[in-house]
């Protein structure tokens, strides 16, 4: 049991000292993408080899999350000291040359990934600091790398008061997309007199092409109970939920084992380092509904119901799980909390702009290089994001728009590249800042399929509670059906947009209400590709 | 069989008591059922109701609300493709497309055969490896057409 900050700190030293004096260490990443590689079979392979050679006294391997360029998967980084050297595209039949290679100096020179490229160098990382660093199923390592400080700091040394005023000077904003300052919601939850309020971390990534939350997950899993356990401190809450999708198995799997060690070391539970504060977690899975995303549908499932949303107001910070207060985060937001209490908000308020602090993390996929995770501070421009850190288009194809926030969000053109990535000017570009999914499209994409591709899903993925949006984004699909067999007409553009500003204004939800934006920003980008699809008539 | 010989039932059962009867972990133990038999029947579901003390009603509104729940058994085999933005981006529709023309079957069914049941997902989280296709529970990254269609010889063989 850990009862206080001088406890902590010295099993992190004792962790620092095993560790310092004992192997050099193959670190294999182990995230859901070099895993469906065969990052498993390969830590197997190196081990035999390491076993054969009876090296197991000078190396040991370590099994790690996300280290973000995962287009070169599987990744392997060997650290000696503070000297590290990243090998890439590694598969089991390179386990006997990597070996050598680590033994005798350089024989892979061809695998060897130069971590002075942009992809690297351009980036900077608090959220997924300890990503792809410590083995996320060990709790000893979080803490040797400065894990639950800040909790125990808070509690050692802060009022919950003083806790939230950091957060808002950090001007944290919710990086679930809405982008709710994250002190304003705690302060809201701490004012209402309850006996009873929750913490909910949404972890239900459900925008198609992102996967920041999930490589968080499975790659830190404590980041995330620390977030939740300074939250319910400042706000007043004993207990806390992570929705999780049943999609990301592997993130379930860690959060569990998380959840267990550090209850078992009494970093949660009853009366947390001898003060009044006792904090539980629960994990509940969705079961793949985009819906949930939406907060008063979230909190319906997991209640058990269906994941009908409801009118707001009353809000969840008044009204949410079961009626009682509620602050409901974010994964990636949770994850800049512990940072924040350590560093100080002001830290943090003076990374990005004027009016979004902080870095945000983005998933690169789609028609470019370096598909895979990044983390840049707000601000960086869509050019530096996709020349230099994403390397650029591949097969010598043109860049023709990018998609950001997903099916809610919208496509922004080749003369748009140099805007500053942060809430606003996403926004006023017509799309969203959202969860973080960065979609490249080159120039062999047709943007009305594209718009399709995103009304379609919301299609299939209304609730049908309210019939603008039930309605709606079914007529909107079969309107744009209509575009690409370019047998629509003139009256039809017409009817598109005007369907598009109903949605828009009538929709009970969120979903309903940013449904037409994938459509609305390609009219305005793309409106050729639409005047097109319009036959003779 | 029946429920009281179905060794399948007791493990629902075992699932539901740890949970405490609780009723609001009903999401919780649809998923265990999907588990245990592959899908959620009809009388998995009046099962649940009854030892939930929940109307059937309500357990079969949230059983066919979420994508995730299967009302009808597999096939011997499956195949998953991924139908999120990066994979379709890529291609995977084509993918699928293929598929179905192939085995005759759409999206959601099962060869008449049962050997071969054809399913899409909204995203796995693997977009850096686009299009992804998922094989009896073993996904493979960057597939193509003829990658696919060989890879499900292969595997109902």
């Amino acid at each position: 049991m850990i009862t206080s900050l001088n406890e902590l700190k010295e099993l992190a030293d004792k962790k620092k000292c095993t560790d310092d004096n004992s192997r050099q260490e193959l670190r294999v990443c182990m995230g859901s993408s070099c895993m469906s590689l065969g990052s498993a079979e390969l830590g197997k392979s190196l081990q035999d080899e390491l076993q054969s050679r009876e090296l197991n006294d000078r190396y040991k391997i370590k099994s790690v999350g996300c280290s973000g360029l995962c287009a070169n998967g599987t990744l392997v980084s060997h650290c000696n000291g503070n000297e590290s050297t990243l090998y890439e595209k590694i598969t089991t039949s390179d386990a006997k040359d990597l070996v050598d290679s680590i033994q005798n100096g350089g024989l892979l020179k061809d695998k060897m990934c130069d971590i002075a490229q942009p992809f690297f160098a351009k980036q900077t990382k608090i959220v997924l600091e300890n990503a792809g660093m410590i083995d996320p199923d060990e709790i000893e390592d979080y803490i040797a790398h400065g894990g639950y400080i800040a909790l125990f700091k808070a509690l050692d040394e802060m009022t919950p008061k003083e806790v939230i005023e950091e957060v808002k000077i950090s001007a944290l904003r919710g990086r679930g997309g809405g982008g709710y300052p994250a002190g304003i919601k705690w302060e809201s939850v701490s004012k209402v007199i309850s006996e009873q309020k929750y913490i909910i971390c949404n972890g239900d990534e459900g925008d198609p092409g992102a996967f920041m939350d999930r490589a968080v997950m499975e790659s830190d899993p404590h980041r995330v109970l620390e977030g939740m356990a300074i939250a319910g401190y400042a706000c007043g809450a004993n207990k806390g939920y992570i929705y999780v999708r049943a999609e990301y198995p592997l993130a379930v799997e860690k959060l569990s084992r998380a959840i267990k060690q550090a209850t078992k070391l009494g970093i949660l539970g009853e009366n947390i380092a001898h003060s009044n504060f006792s904090f539980s977690i629960e994990i509940r899975l969705g079961a793949g509904a985009f819906v949930c995303g939406e907060a008063t549908a979230l909190i319906a499932s997991v209640e058990g119901n269906r994941g009908n949303p409801r009118q707001k107001p009353p809000h969840l910070t008044d009204y949410g799980l079961w009626g009682k207060p509620t602050v409901l985060n974010n994964v990636e937001t949770l994850a800049n909390i512990a940072p924040i209490i350590k560093n100080g908000g002001a830290w943090y308020k003076n990374i990005g702009t004027q009016n979004s602090s902080g870095t945000k993390v983005f998933a690169l996929t789609g028609h470019i290089k370096n598909t895979g995770l990044v983390e840049v501070p707000m601000g960086t421009t869509l050019r530096e994001l996709i020349y230099e850190i994403g390397g650029g288009i591949p097969d010598g194809k043109r860049f023709k728009a990018i998609q950001s926030g997903g099916p809610s969000g919208g496509c922004i053109p080749e003369e748009l590249l140099d805007l500053h990535v942060d809430y606003e000017s996403l926004k006023n570009a017509g799309s969203i800042m959202g969860s973080g999914g960065l979609i490249v499209i080159d120039d062999s994409s047709n943007m009305v399929e594209i718009a399709r591709f995103f009304m379609d899903f919301c299609r299939s993925e209304s609730c049908g509670k309210c019939t603008p949006c039930r309605v709606g984004t079914t007529e909107l699909t079969l309107l744009l059906d209509k575009f690409i067999k370019k047998e629509a007409t003139k009256s039809d553009f017409e009817l598109l947009k005007e369907m598009c500003e109903v949605l828009k204004s009538a929709s009970l939800c969120g979903l309903g209400q940013t449904a037409p934006n994938p459509v609305l920003s390609t009219i305005k980008y793309f409106e050729s590709e639409y005047l097109e699809g319009i036959g003779d008539d | 069989m029946s429920i009281a010989t179905d060794d399948r039932y007791n493990t629902l059962e075992k699932s539901m008591k740890k949970l405490g009867y609780d009723k609001s972990a009903l999401i919780e133990t649809l998923h265990t059922a999907q588990e245990t038999f592959g899908y959620l029947g009809i009388d998995t579901l009046k099962f649940i109701a009854k030892r939930l003390r929940l109307p059937y009603s309500k357990v079969y509104g949230v059983a066919t609300f979420y994508n995730y729940f299967r009302l009808k058994p597999k096939g011997k085999h499956n195949v998953v493709v991924c139908m999120g933005t990066a994979c379709y981006i890529k291609g995977s529709n084509k993918i699928l497309e293929k598929i179905e023309q192939k085995y005759g079957i759409k999206v959601g069914e099962t060869t008449p055969d049962s050997v071969l049941s054809l399913l899409s997902a909204r995203c796995f989280g693997s977009c850096s490896l686009a299009p992804v296709v998922v094989y009896d529970d073993v996904p493979k990254g960057k597939v193509t057409i003829e990658d696919s269609l060989c890879d499900i010889e292969e595997m109902i063989k």
